[in-house]
């Protein structure tokens, strides 16, 4: 069915026109070093600029950088499905920085960026702090610097870094975030800490991307067997460009495990399917099942809750062609909930300042 | 007098009237030693000095330590011995008890498969097989071997698979799911060149050490990630024969995917499916949709049996893989064992269940 | 129906004892001269529970802390390692929901039972379940 008007997409992803679009909101020190060094800009292999699946062949404009400025979010998105809300989210490769002071002062100049060239430009859209993983230390003072303004909503991290997401050493972050009633969106991508398959490095940019299927599911395990979500409770987790058929099968196998070596995760007192469906969101863009509505009705059967899905477009990836449709066999009801309830109910901040 | 009867009656199941068939049972030596008859001077010191050294640290056991001895059963242990090393007791306790007709060995560890030097792989897999026939095979006419290959080495990998094609008592080539690269990359080529001529089927069992890192995002804490990322893995290798074309270019490949867990299958090849016309620049050589190479060329074993909330998802998931292309595995003597006469429910219609209990495997390995 | 397992000696404490009575497998446990009895068969695939691993209950207020106590009385299966307590029978991981039947067991003077068939002797204690 086609996407009921007043939609909240949760799942918008500005491009940084190159290095310099940062360089006002940079220290001197790190500015400088762009030219110093001849720093040649931070895309990142997982969507190489060029590649199809990167930016949808319409969203290319002649002569200057796609997804660049917000006239393109207002006319290629916003306007024409009529969209209420948008959250962006930057995937410029800060996280692939070695060095940690580099790398901290580089995502807090993106984080600027955002709310300057982004939020401060459009009422609709709201944003996510992205994190400096590589140092707990350096997410959690960028958390504290941002969260004051209510128009970040979430905070985002990649979905493949350099140890599991679940481990302890994160566990400031997610303290903090909890403060601040912040969801923990987790996206597709990764800082190339390791290979994106635990076989090694693959030849193709096709198995680049579909790697991150094999990536969400690591970091689910990691986060639940960790005892996350029972430090946490209340930490929402959103999963963005992740695919959502793959879900019920993963859980049918941990919640297997766990059976037999609980012991090892004592904490974990709940089944991991129980914890999942209250603490975890989707994004549907992709949504990985055939375009059938029995197929897609039974997946959503196996899912076992209709407050898990959010609505996206996944802008400017190629995801689908012309305007945006549900997967067949969704009803009103859950498409409703999909689109904009959901969303509601995840992003606190979102519905504290909800425009008409 | 305190007399025991057994648990429940021994025999097949009922619904298996195509006989029975496992296809995931792990022979193992008594000890290193027993492969010393088929290795050189020079390979036999070389394992009694050094050992095995696959790609990861520990000189014995594993990374992970397992929930269980040797992840074994508690009550798979003869009275001397490791389990699965003494072939009365596994008539008694699992071929005899169970009704197995045709069990396929797979032999696990020790067996140098993945070891970081190639030339004692290559000297172990040679070993390992000749050890399969003398203490298995020539002893039980139920029982057949795999090719074990070190497969590491392709070229030698292929030789060792030429060497056995055509003898029957080897029913199928075994590799374990974590190679050091993705398996459908051209280096492994050769492998899947020679299986294809010799008209032997894959066997890719869930294990092994790549090297790397067990997750795409590091390594993982506990044991029970790393048996769910097994299956991480196992899709992983799926995907790269796919996308490296594998799968079209060695059309009469048949790759069985054993104890990687199946219930992921349909969403891997959904992904697939969903992502092609968008990737396809990429890989303007594919011409079958991936759902339909994996529909064509990739059967499953049953265990770990996937065990959701609800009989109906199980189904639903069946059916989507494929009804003739599900093999009952029974993992013995390992701790998530499947009990032929439990592990595949009832609420299976009946001629499915009598298709997974055998004959789908007859039909793949021509049995 | 009352089925007399044993002379108490013969299952001293932290021992088990496998019997099978009136149709139904049991394994009776001394847990430090308390005697609880199970059903032998594993709810999930049938596992024989006398088989299994006992060791202490594992549980942890929040993650990275781990209280080990009440040692030797939880069975796991020995196939697929699922944790039942040996005085309720209930399984760890759904105690509402998954269990393995449990039997009353007890002591009782040899004296009592003279009426049963089991030979008693008048001076011994016996081991029985009521199943």
């Amino acid at each position: 069915m086609d996407l009921p008007a007043g939609a909240i997409d949760a799942d918008l992803h500005p491009m940084v026109p190159g290095l310099s679009a940062l360089a006002p909101y940079l220290p001197d020190l790190w500015r400088d070093q762009i030219t110093l060094r001849g720093m040649e800009g931070f895309d990142t292999q997982a969507y190489p600029p060029k590649a199809p699946k990167t930016v949808r062949a319409d969203w290319r404009p002649q002569g200057e950088w796609p997804a660049s400025r917000i006239g393109h979010l207002r006319e290629q998105v916003l306007d024409p499905w009529r969209v209420s809300r948008g959250i962006v989210t930057p995937l410029y490769g800060v996280q692939l920085v070695f060095n940690e002071d580099m790398g901290h002062a580089f995502t807090a100049a993106l984080n600027d960026w955002t709310r300057a060239e982004w939020l401060d430009a459009d009422p609709r859209l709201a944003g996510s702090i992205v994190l400096p993983m590589f140092n707990a230390e350096h997410a959690v003072a960028e958390i504290e610097r941002c969260a004051p303004d209510p128009r970040f909503v979430q905070a985002m991290v990649l979905v493949m870094g350099e140890t599991p997401l679940g481990r302890r050493h994160n566990w400031p972050v997610f303290e903090a975030l909890v403060k601040h009633n912040l969801p923990l969106a987790i996206h597709a991508g990764t800082a190339y800490r390791n290979p994106v398959t635990s076989l090694g490095w693959p030849s193709w940019y096709a198995e680049d991307y579909a790697a991150n299927q094999q990536a969400f599911q690591s970091t689910m395990a990691s986060l639940i067997t960790e005892g996350v979500f029972v430090r946490f409770p209340t930490l929402k987790v959103v999963l963005l460009e992740s695919g959502v058929s793959w879900l019920p099968a993963f859980l049918w196998r941990l919640v297997k495990g766990w059976k037999g070596v609980r012991f090892e995760v004592p904490w974990l007192d709940r089944n991991p399917f129980d914890v999942v469906r209250e603490n975890v969101r989707l994004s549907i863009q992709p949504f990985d099942a055939p375009e059938d509505a029995e197929t897609v009705q039974r997946v959503m059967d196996h899912l076992g809750s209709d407050q898990m899905l959010l609505w996206s477009s996944d802008w400017p990836h190629w995801q689908f062609d012309g305007p945006p449709r549900l997967p067949p066999g969704i009803d009103a009801t859950l498409a409703r909930k999909i689109c904009v309830e959901n969303a509601l109910s995840t992003f606190d901040r979102l519905a504290l300042e909800v425009t008409p | 007098m305190n007399v025991i009867r057994p648990q429940a009656a021994p025999g097949r199941p009922l619904a298996a009237t195509q006989g029975l068939v496992d296809v995931d049972i792990h022979p193992r030596p008594r000890s290193i030693n027993d492969y010393e008859p088929w290795l050189s001077a020079e390979m036999r010191e070389r394992l009694n000095t050094f050992g095995i050294r696959p790609r990861h640290g520990f000189v014995k056991g594993t990374p992970y330590f397992k929930s269980q001895p040797l992840a074994c059963r508690r009550d798979a242990w003869p009275a001397e011995g490791t389990p699965a090393s003494d072939l009365a007791f596994m008539q008694e306790q699992m071929l005899d008890f169970h009704g197995v007709d045709i069990g396929v060995l797979n032999p696990l560890q020790p067996t140098a498969q993945g070891d970081q030097n190639n030339p004692f792989s290559v000297a172990m897999a040679h070993a390992v097989n000749e050890w399969q026939l003398a203490t298995w095979v020539e002893r039980d006419a139920r029982l057949r071997a795999s090719v074990v290959v070190p497969y590491e080495d392709p070229e030698a990998s292929a030789r060792e698979i030429r060497k056995r094609a055509g003898d029957s008592r080897f029913c199928q080539v075994l590799l374990m799911s974590r190679t050091s690269h993705p398996l459908g990359n051209p280096k492994y080529w050769p492998i899947f060149e020679a299986a294809q001529d010799a008209n032997l089927p894959i066997g890719i069992h869930a294990f092994g050490y790549s090297g790397w890192a067990m997750t795409n995002g590091g390594w993982p804490s506990f044991y029970i990630e790393e048996v769910s990322e097994h299956a991480t893995s196992c899709q992983s290798l799926v995907n790269s024969l796919v996308i490296e074309g594998v799968l079209e270019r060695f059309p009469r490949l048949r790759i069985i995917l054993i104890e990687c867990g199946f219930g992921w299958l349909p969403s891997v090849a959904w992904r697939l499916d969903k992502h092609w016309p968008m990737l396809k620049s990429e890989l303007p050589a594919m011409k079958r949709l991936p759902s339909q190479q994996i529909r064509d060329q990739i059967w499953v074993s049953t265990q770990p049996i996937e065990e959701p909330p609800r009989p109906e998802h199980l189904l639903d998931c069946m059916s989507w893989i494929g009804w003739e292309k599900i093999l009952y595995a029974s993992d013995y003597p390992h701790w998530d064992f499947d009990d032929p006469r439990t592990a595949i429910p009832s609420f299976i219609p009946e001629d499915k269940r009598a298709a997974i209990y055998g004959g789908n495997a007859r039909k793949l390995y021509g049995f | 129906m009352k089925h007399i397992v044993a002379p108490v000696a013969e299952i001293p404490p932290g021992e088990r004892r496998l019997v099978e009575a009136h149709g139904k497998r049991v394994v009776v446990f001394n847990l430090a001269g308390e005697f609880f009895a199970l059903s032998d068969r594993c709810p999930h695939q049938g596992g024989s529970l006398a088989a299994g691993p006992v060791m202490g209950l594992v549980e942890s207020p929040c993650p990275g802390e781990y209280h080990y106590g009440r040692a030797g009385e939880i069975i796991r299966c020995p196939w697929h390692a699922w944790e039942f307590d040996i005085r309720t029978g209930k399984s760890r991981f759904d105690p509402r929901r998954m269990k393995v039947r449990a039997f009353p067991a007890c002591v009782e003077k040899g004296e009592a039972l003279q009426a049963e068939t089991f030979p008693v002797l008048i001076e011994e204690d016996y081991v029985v379940v009521e199943l």
